[in-house]
Formats: structure tokens, sequence, C-alpha cells
């Protein structure tokens, strides 16, 4: 198996008619999705695109999947990209891109008159009338190789430019089958999605899909504030297989939801992205004995999911679910700073050796070569590794855990988050001065203080033009200067402290 | 009123909370949002807001929010 279509030209032939991706108003089956997707894939060949990526643009639905089926039949590459994306960050964006081509529903189409794009824009309806031409698409194919690129997704800059993660067919096939293995995906897998289309957390339930003829259903997003309606959801549509941020599922327990109301089809929880806190877990645990609980690990850079951790004895309130194990055909290479494996105990960072590293950031070979390095345990041939800046150790039962970051980076609900980008955008605002950032991990807060002549408002306004939702700054504060260092570097631990202490007093108030 | 106005402003210090009456279908507050304004209406009022209170018509404005804090310390 060289691509990624044939998960889905298997499937298409025998189970045409099951439901493939569906949400509350739209189903799609096998049948449809490959025939929209053909349709699409021949459209763009003959519009002149080849090896290029295509920008998709459209409200999240089961359509939105077959778009990006339609670009991989064109030979090109998908790029998700959301309505609910600040204009800022979308034209960052295509300017790293450079796209020629974007594909709209119909709402969105009216919003793209906003932003800087002088590319064409088609629209999915339109596209999915067009003749499916048989031999171009098997021209196309033959021309293909598996280390072709078929999607990129943008991940945070520090800089404040997002970086494009692009992967090809090797990496995703690679994923696919270790991941199906981990999770055990069979036909009657019913997934219940909730990560946003434009991040590779979707993969989890896009290409297993495809692969077993399993359903998606794709979870509306304001579900995930009202818990009991969330359940119910689950329950309606018989969903047993869940890939979610932790958030997604303490929200559920916390609240109470599982004492009154059990999802009762689900069989396989798989979580990641966030430490999953024990008293929180035991409650899912409690309410759902039977089901599997799996805790992933891995970096968009290195396609999706690295580790898996099977949760399968008991934990202490303060242990740590470990990140556990590799996948198959990956290996994790922990190395310390002398460029040394980490002995047992020793903290060294996390770096990923595999088929599942991806091509790197697209359009930017400075930042590919900062983090795609040649292995320095191998000196003998050309051999890439993924440093992902994440710190870890093995434990006694040599098991691999989650230490910390090296750097400002943050876990956020799941997202993943560099301070500095945030800071790089309030620095873009005219009137402010200097800002720096902090994050209260107990209380997942996005802590921002501010020296400008611009209040906490029309602050909180700016950013909503210039942020995605989940980078915004949960507290926003003003200060008249930037505490500073003695060597003149802006004071994160005095803030830190400051911060700490204004909660403290606000709690006695 | 004044307390629970002063939480939401610390959240969002652009939106006006004693006008706006679409938190929800608007999209203003956001699953973070809800988590830590529960969390916060649990502390600074003592009390807990059950599960089945948590639905978009409890949470479009400050209003009807804090209508719901009052049943609920009535209810105590």
């Amino acid at each position: 198996m060289q691509n990624v279509l044939e998960y889905l030209e298997k499937t298409v032939k025998r189970v045409p008619d099951k439901i493939a991706f569906a949400d509350e108003m739209i189903e799609l089956t096998f049948q449809q999705v490959y025939e929209n997707a053909r349709a699409i894939g021949t459209a763009l060949f003959q519009k002149g695109y080849k090896k290029e990526p295509i920008v998709i643009f459209m409200k999240k639905c089961p359509h939105t999947v077959a778009a990006f089926f339609g670009t991989i039949y064109s030979g090109n590459f998908y790029v998700p990209i959301d309505e609910e994306m600040p204009k800022r960050r979308i034209e960052l964006i295509l300017s790293n891109l450079h796209p020629k081509g974007m594909i709209c529903d119909k709402d969105t189409k009216e919003m793209v008159g906003k932003f800087q794009y002088d590319g064409e824009v088609y629209l999915y309806e339109e596209l999915v009338k067009n003749e499916i031409e048989d031999v171009i698409l098997q021209d196309i194919r033959r021309k293909t190789l598996d280390i072709d690129p078929i999607y990129i997704v943008f991940t945070s800059g520090s800089t404040g430019i997002p970086k494009g993660v692009a992967a090809c067919h090797r990496s995703v096939l690679d994923y696919i089958e270790q991941l199906s293995a981990v999770l055990e995906i069979k036909e009657d897998t019913i997934f219940g999605n909730q990560s946003p289309f434009y991040f590779d957390a979707c993969l989890k339930e896009i290409y297993p899909t495809v692969k077993f003829g399993a359903t998606t259903y794709i979870l509306p997003k304001s579900l995930f504030m009202f818990p009991v309606k969330l359940v119910d959801f689950l329950n309606e549509y018989r969903i047993n297989t869940v890939c979610w941020v932790v958030s997604a599922l303490t929200m559920i327990s916390s609240f109470g939801v599982l004492e009154k109301k059990i999802p009762e089809y689900l069989r396989t929880i798989a979580f990641g992205s966030e430490v999953f806190p024990i008293k929180q877990f035991r409650l899912w645990k409690k309410a759902l004995p039977e089901a599997k609980f799996i805790n992933l690990y891995g970096p968009t850079e290195a396609t999706g999911m690295s580790c898996y951790y099977k949760v399968e004895r008991e934990f202490a309130l303060e242990e740590t679910i470990p990140i556990g194990q590799p996948f198959s055909n990956t290996e994790i290479l922990l190395l310390n700073e002398e460029n040394k494996r980490a002995v047992e105990g020793e903290i060294g960072e996390i770096c990923i050796r595999g088929t599942s590293v991806t091509l790197g950031y697209y359009n930017d070979f400075e930042r590919t070569r900062e983090s795609f390095v040649q292995n320095p345990l191998n000196t003998s041939y050309p051999e890439i590794i993924y440093r992902t800046g994440d710190l870890g150790k093995y434990n006694e039962q040599g098991e691999l855990i989650f230490v910390s970051r090296k750097d400002y980076q943050i876990k956020h609900m799941g997202h993943r988050i560099e301070l500095g980008e945030i800071e790089a955008n309030v620095n873009a605002i005219e009137q402010v001065k200097s800002a720096c950032c902090i994050y209260d991990k107990e209380k997942e807060k996005i802590i921002l203080y501010y020296v400008g002549e611009i209040n906490t408002a029309q602050m909180a306004s700016s950013l909503k033009e210039m942020l995605p939702r989940y980078m915004l700054p949960n507290y926003i504060e003003a200060l008249e200067q930037m505490p500073l260092t003695p060597n003149g570097k802006m004071n994160r631990v005095f803030l830190k402290e400051k911060y700490k202490q204004d909660s403290e007093i606000k709690k006695k108030k | 009123m004044e307390e629970l106005l002063e939480i939401l402003q610390e959240l969002h210090p652009d939106v006006d909370f004693e006008l706006c009456d679409t938190l929800i279908d608007d999209k203003i507050l956001d699953s973070f949002d809800i988590v830590s304004l529960i969390s916060e209406i649990n502390h600074e009022f003592d009390v807990a807001i059950p599960a089945e209170e948590i639905i978009p018509e409890n949470f479009n404005s400050a209003e009807a929010l804090y209508s719901l804090i009052e049943r609920l310390q009535d209810e105590d």
C-alpha cells in the first residue's frame, strides 16, 4: 500500500452504502465520499493544479472530509482553515502557502473577500458536479509517490508566525496502521469527533474510518459546553470510541454528570495532549469499568501520536499517567544535554525516529532545520529525527513519563500554544510597549501582562481579531511598567509570583 | 449581581454583560468560560450548579445566570 486513497477504494467496494461521515444534518456514505472526492480530484486536475496546496475553507461538516480526499485524488495537498480563525491568522497562513486555489462552501465564500487572497475560489457544490475522468485519476495515481505530501496543518510558532507541518502518504499510512491496532478499531467502530479539522488530531477518526469502513459522527462544538446534552448525543448515536482532549472528558466528570447518566456505548476512550487528573480519571473508570482507557502522546511533526499507554493499573492521586511506549515502527530517543541516551531516571529531550516523522515545515527550511535534525547517535548516513522540545524520563517500570517543556510552549485545553506567539501579537498592537504571558497550570489560565496606552477592553477586542479563540488570554492586566530581571529580560518569575499573590488576595476578599 | 458582572468582566473585558443576552448563541462564551464561570460562582456565591442546569438558557445573559444563582441559593 502506498497511497491513503487505497483505504477508501477497498472500503467502498465492501460497504458502499454504509454511513462514513455524518453530523446532525448531513450523512455521507462511503460511495458518496468516493464519488464526490473523484469528481473534485478530476476538476482540480483539469484546472491545472499539480502538487500544490489547495486551501479547504469550509464549515466543519461531512462534505469537508470529501473535499480533503478530493484534493488527494487530484495529486495536490489539502490545507484546512476554519471560519472561526481570525483574519490575521488566515492571512499569515496564506502568505506562507501562496496558494492558487481554494475550496469553499456557500457561506465561507462570502468571507474570502475580507482577506488578502488573489487566487481562485471554487464552490464545493460546483466541483462535485464535475464529470469523473477515470483515465486522469489513474494517471495522477501513477505519478504519485508515497513521499508526496497529502496535507499541511498549522501549529503555533513562537515568533508569531504559525508553522505549516506537511505530511506524506507514507507517514499517515504508518501512523494509522499502528494507531488502529492500539485502539482496536473495527468496522463497527463509531467515532465521536471532537477535534477541529485544521489539526492533525482529526486524522484519528478520518483515516481509520475509511480504512475499516467505520463511522464518524462530527459532534457540534457547542455540546462541549453542556455536558448532559453531550452524553445524550453520545447515547443517541451509539458512539463507542472517542479520542478527545482531556478537558472534554473532565468537563463531563467534574460536573457530576456520570453519576446521573452514563455514555453507555463507549468502549474505547483515548485521550491526550494534557495530564488527566487522577481524581477525574477514577470517576470515568468507575462509570465505565469495562472500557479501555488509552493515553496518547505525540507531536504534529510526527504525524499525530507517537506513544501510547493503556491504563490498566490503579493510580495514586498524585501520580501522572505515563505516556508509555512508542507505537510499533517508531522509536523514542531520550537525549540528554550531551546528545547521548539518558539513563533510567535521567531527564532527556523526547526525540522521535521513524516513518511517522513528517516532511517538515512548508516553505520554511530554517525552522525545519532547527528541529528536524540528523540523529546524533548515527554518524554513518543521513537520518532525520524530530526534536520535540518535550522533556521526559523513564520510570522504574521503563515507561516514558512526560516531565515538562524546554521552552515557553504550553498545552491549554488540549491546544499546543507558544506563549511567544501571543506576546508577538500583543506587541504588534501600536499602543503596546511590552507584553508578557504566563500560564497558570493549576487553573489552566493564560495570563497577559502588558504596558501600553490601551485599556483591557480594547486589548481583549483587538486580540480577538488576531488570535484563534483558544489562544486568547483568560486574564488581562495592564501594568505601569514591566518588571525586568537584572540582565534586562522580562521577569516571568516575578510576574508568576505577583499573579499568585493577587489571586490569594482575591480569594480572601 | 455586581459580583457576577465582575467575574464575567474579568473573563471578557470587552463585552457589555449588562446588555448582551446572546452569550451562547453568538459564541461569546466558550467551554473554557463555562467551566471557569461555574467554579468562580461556586467560590463566590457558595452554590454548586448541578449538571442539569448547565444548559444554554441559563448562560445566555448575566441576568439569566444570576436568577439561576438566586434560585439555587433559595433551594438550599
